[in-house]
């Protein structure tokens, strides 16, 4: 079932278009990772998705709901983690924590103390005195102790130090057994790669790939690592092939999937001692879209496939 | 050793200046062109002595000692004695304003927003920043002195020679000098920016009340305020310069003063202590109108008494003002009008349109705060959440509704309770209490066009302040100024009616009213259609 939709989402400030026909769509108990660097819309997207941008074109619906048009009714089943969490400087973090539980209606008491002590944050100190990680652990105490049954969390972890970092993926992982769904943006493609279900990468206002990890990889190809007799003359021009590092001994490279086996034919030539082979990570393939700009391609493994 | 504490300060002079090139330069000029307006305008007003005389009969009592200072050279009140008198406090008043703003913004804001600690990374001296803007707010006030009494002098009224100009635009200058001083030192007391704003205006209103109440009663109350000290400078009359250099001399002691306490403090904290604060949040916080009482809780009670007292100071002066008129037959028949009205009854209408004025700095803050909490990020907090714009907007207003409610509730009944007990022969309570309610529906259209702003134009919200600064003018310095009548309708104060020389007028208080709820709810339909932002 699906719980949260976007449709040909479009965002102009200006004549500058933020976000350019955006297409994504979250499943009941699915982690949906939504990744891009700094400007690229995921931002733009989440408040859209709160009802606090109106698009400029497009849907953005919510539990089959308008996001702009029945924000409030909507709200009372989510939970949102902004990615800059600003506080008021003269309440104190339980002030702040017991306010917004409070406005989205609902009061789980043995929760919130439990999430205070876990996530290791002093309540009574003003917000003013607060860090950046610990302005966020406001936020996120407050989001996980609703009893909501979706999640928005924009960069959540940013500020947050490693150990905290796993406490936040425990919740995570507890929500997503719970049946909830998350809809998560990052810059940590680990924790990405660890937590998500599916994954959509964006940039500069258009989705360019989405899809489970399994099918980005697929699509992406293989990383092969082979150790060969003679040297392997002309690999730079050869077609599919890419990222050619030197590895010690042998040479590991990148192969797109359809041509795995013209390759693997080509080398094999050349006396192999040793080969290896490995689905890309989550990192290689987040820079292989930044980096090589004219190979983006419009991904046709849409979200519900 | 002790040079490296102010290695850089020319540097950041520089820097200061240019953040403020704008803003300093708008400020001065303002000061030397408004003064120069009001000597033309006297000119202009009051064409020959006996004119002038008369005004300066009128200067003799109590109530106008108490808001411009005391008379002097009323036995022959030139167009220099004339401006001098009545505008030096006010002007002086808004001077150290100035000057309270730019240290707080240069000091305390800059040290909470994390600007200060890049700059004590660098290469500079511990305490180059604050030496640095009091260096410039020193140069600025010179130049405000120079520039006012240059630009009155060249005005070439007979009365207004150039000494005289130079006493009155030096007393602008030590004005402002020592309120920079004062909050150069509450910089260094507060723990934060918000507070040393507070305790600094809060100083400045002190300095008015107390001198205020010391020239009514006992003249040795008046020395505790700096204000006074200038207002003994008496420019064009005696052009006193022992009042100014003590000014001066004051302002310096501060600014050393805040220099060592800063140079023994640790950044991002002060000396008046901050305690831990709730772990849990009482019912009371618990909604967005709960949320919008709660910050500005402390602002409302510094307003309400600081109201109160303004109400009360100018009822302490209402008895002084019926048994002064007693005495002269020839000025109760000067200034009372025929329809059988006091002398003192004519001035509540005026004091409560002043109070109402000054009562409705508050409730546009309490409107505007929404403005504020968008450009600060938090009301995404609150939008994310099951609350509508309709209600988060409608407790910003109630809020604002409240406050004015508040306002000009102590404003009446701190001049009625006060002004009775002066008084031998007693005014209705009630009397007071809806003369001053009588405003609420002109302040209701103020947080109306607030409110129409923010929906449409955020950007532009804080132009309303300019709308209530025209307001002030009109209506305060429109007797004087002798406007025609029209000026006064184009703000809603002209349709308030003057309690108790007028019957209320409900026709024009309805319209008042449905006006302002129009712009309301027009203002509530563009705050629902547009994006939240910064």
């Amino acid at each position: 079932m699906t719980v949260l939709r976007t449709i040909g989402l479009t965002k102009k400030f200006g004549d500058f278009a933020a976000l350019d026909g955006v297409n994504i769509e979250v499943g009941e108990g699915e982690v949906y990772g939504f990744i891009g660097p700094n400007g690229s819309g995921k931002s733009t997207t989440l408040r859209i998705l709160l009802g606090i941008l109106k698009a400029t074109e497009g849907r953005a619906e919510i539990f089959g709901k308008d996001s702009w048009k029945d924000a409030v009714e909507i709200h009372k089943r989510v939970a949102y983690v902004p990615g800059d969490v600003n506080l008021w400087p003269n309440l104190t973090g339980g002030e702040v924590i017991d306010l917004f539980i409070k406005l989205r209606g609902g009061n789980n008491l043995e929760r919130r103390q439990e999430l205070i002590r876990k996530f290791d944050l002093d309540p009574t100190k003003k917000c003013r005195t607060y860090s950046k990680g610990n302005r966020q652990k406001v936020a996120l105490i407050a989001a996980l102790s609703s009893d909501v049954d979706l999640y928005i969390l924009d960069e959540p972890t940013s500020g947050l130090d490693p150990l905290m970092e796993r406490v936040f993926q425990e919740y995570v992982i507890e929500a997503k057994k719970q049946g909830k769904s998350i809809l998560l943006s990052s810059h940590i493609l680990s924790e990405v790669e660890k937590l998500c279900d599916k994954v959509a990468i964006i940039r500069e206002g258009r989705i360019i790939e989405t899809g489970t990890l399994k099918e980005l990889r697929h699509l992406t190809g293989t990383i092969l690592l082979v150790e060969t007799r003679e040297p392997i003359p002309a690999l730079e021009g050869f077609k599919g092939v890419s990222g050619i590092q030197q590895k010690g001994q042998a040479l590991s490279f990148q192969v797109d999937a359809g041509e795995v086996d013209q390759v693997i034919r080509y080398v094999s030539q050349f006396g192999v001692t040793r080969i290896e082979s490995s689905p890309p990570t989550l990192e290689e393939l987040f820079m292989r879209h930044y980096e090589g700009t004219d190979q983006a391609v419009e991904s046709g493994a849409g979200g519900e496939s | 050793m002790a040079r490296h504490l102010f290695d850089g300060t020319g540097t950041l002079m520089r820097f200061v200046l240019r953040r403020d090139r704008l803003r300093l330069p708008i400020w001065l000029v303002s000061f030397a062109a408004i003064s120069a307006i009001i000597a033309l305008a006297f000119v202009g007003l009051y064409q020959n002595a006996e004119e002038r005389q008369a005004m300066a009969e009128t200067m003799r009592n109590p109530a106008m000692t108490a808001m411009v200072g005391p008379g002097y050279g009323l036995d022959n009140y030139t167009v220099g004695a004339m401006t001098a008198h009545e505008m030096l406090l006010m002007t002086a008043v808004v001077v150290g304003l100035m000057s309270i703003l730019l240290v707080t913004r240069h000091t305390r804001t800059d040290e909470e927003d994390g600007r200060i600690e890049m700059i004590r990374s660098l290469p500079v001296g511990r305490l180059s920043n604050l030496l640095s803007i009091l260096l410039v707010l020193i140069g600025a006030n010179i130049v405000l002195a120079l520039l006012t009494a240059f630009s009155l002098t060249v005005l070439g009224i007979e009365s207004m020679d150039f000494e005289g100009s130079l006493v009155y635009g030096s007393a602008l200058g030590a004005s402002g000098m020592i309120f920079a001083g004062v909050a150069a030192v509450c910089a260094q007391l507060s723990p934060n920016s918000r507070n040393t704003l507070g305790l600094s205006i809060a100083v400045l209103l002190f300095a008015y009340m107390i001198r205020a109440i010391g020239d009514v009663t006992n003249e040795a109350l008046s020395w505790i305020s700096p204000l006074n000290w200038i207002l003994r400078s008496e420019a064009y009359v005696n052009n006193y310069w022992w009042p100014i250099l003590i000014t001066v001399a004051g302002a310096l002691v501060l600014m050393v003063l805040a220099l060592y306490l800063n140079s023994i403090r640790d950044l991002g904290s002060g000396f008046l202590p901050s305690r831990p604060g709730k772990g849990k949040a009482s019912k009371s916080l618990l909604s967005p109108f709960g949320l919008a009482l709660r910050l500005q809780r402390t602002g409302l009670i510094a307003w309400g008494a600081g109201i109160l007292l303004i109400g009360a100071s100018y009822g302490s002066v209402l008895g002084d003002l019926e048994s002064f008129f007693e005495d002269i037959d020839l000025m109760q028949q000067m200034i009372a009008q025929a329809e059988g009205f006091s002398l003192t009854e004519q001035f509540i209408p005026v004091l409560m349109a002043v109070m109402a004025i000054l009562g409705t700095i508050p409730v546009l803050m309490a409107i505007l705060k929404l403005k504020t909490e968008e450009k600060n990020g938090r009301l995404e907090h609150i939008l994310s959440r099951a609350v509508s714009r309709n209600r988060l907007m409608g407790s910003y207003l109630a809020m604002a509704i409240v406050t004015g409610f508040i306002m000009l509730s102590l404003a009446a009944l701190g001049l009625g309770l006060v002004g009775n007990a002066m008084m031998e022969e007693q005014l209705p309570l009630g009397m007071f209490y809806s003369a001053g309610l009588a405003y609420l529906p002109a302040m209701l259209a103020m947080i109306g066009v607030a409110m129409l702003l923010i929906g449409w134009a955020p950007n532009a919200a804080s132009m309303v302040w300019l709308y209530l600064a025209f307001s002030f003018f009109v209506i305060y310095l429109g007797g004087l100024f002798q406007f025609p009548e029209w000026v006064a309708k184009l703000t809603p104060y002209g349709y308030v009616s003057e309690i108790p020389i007028e019957e209320i007028d409900f026709l024009n208080a309805g319209i008042l009213i449905v006006v302002a709820a129009v712009l309301m709810m027009i203002g509530m339909i563009g705050f629902n259609r547009r994006d939240i932002g910064r």
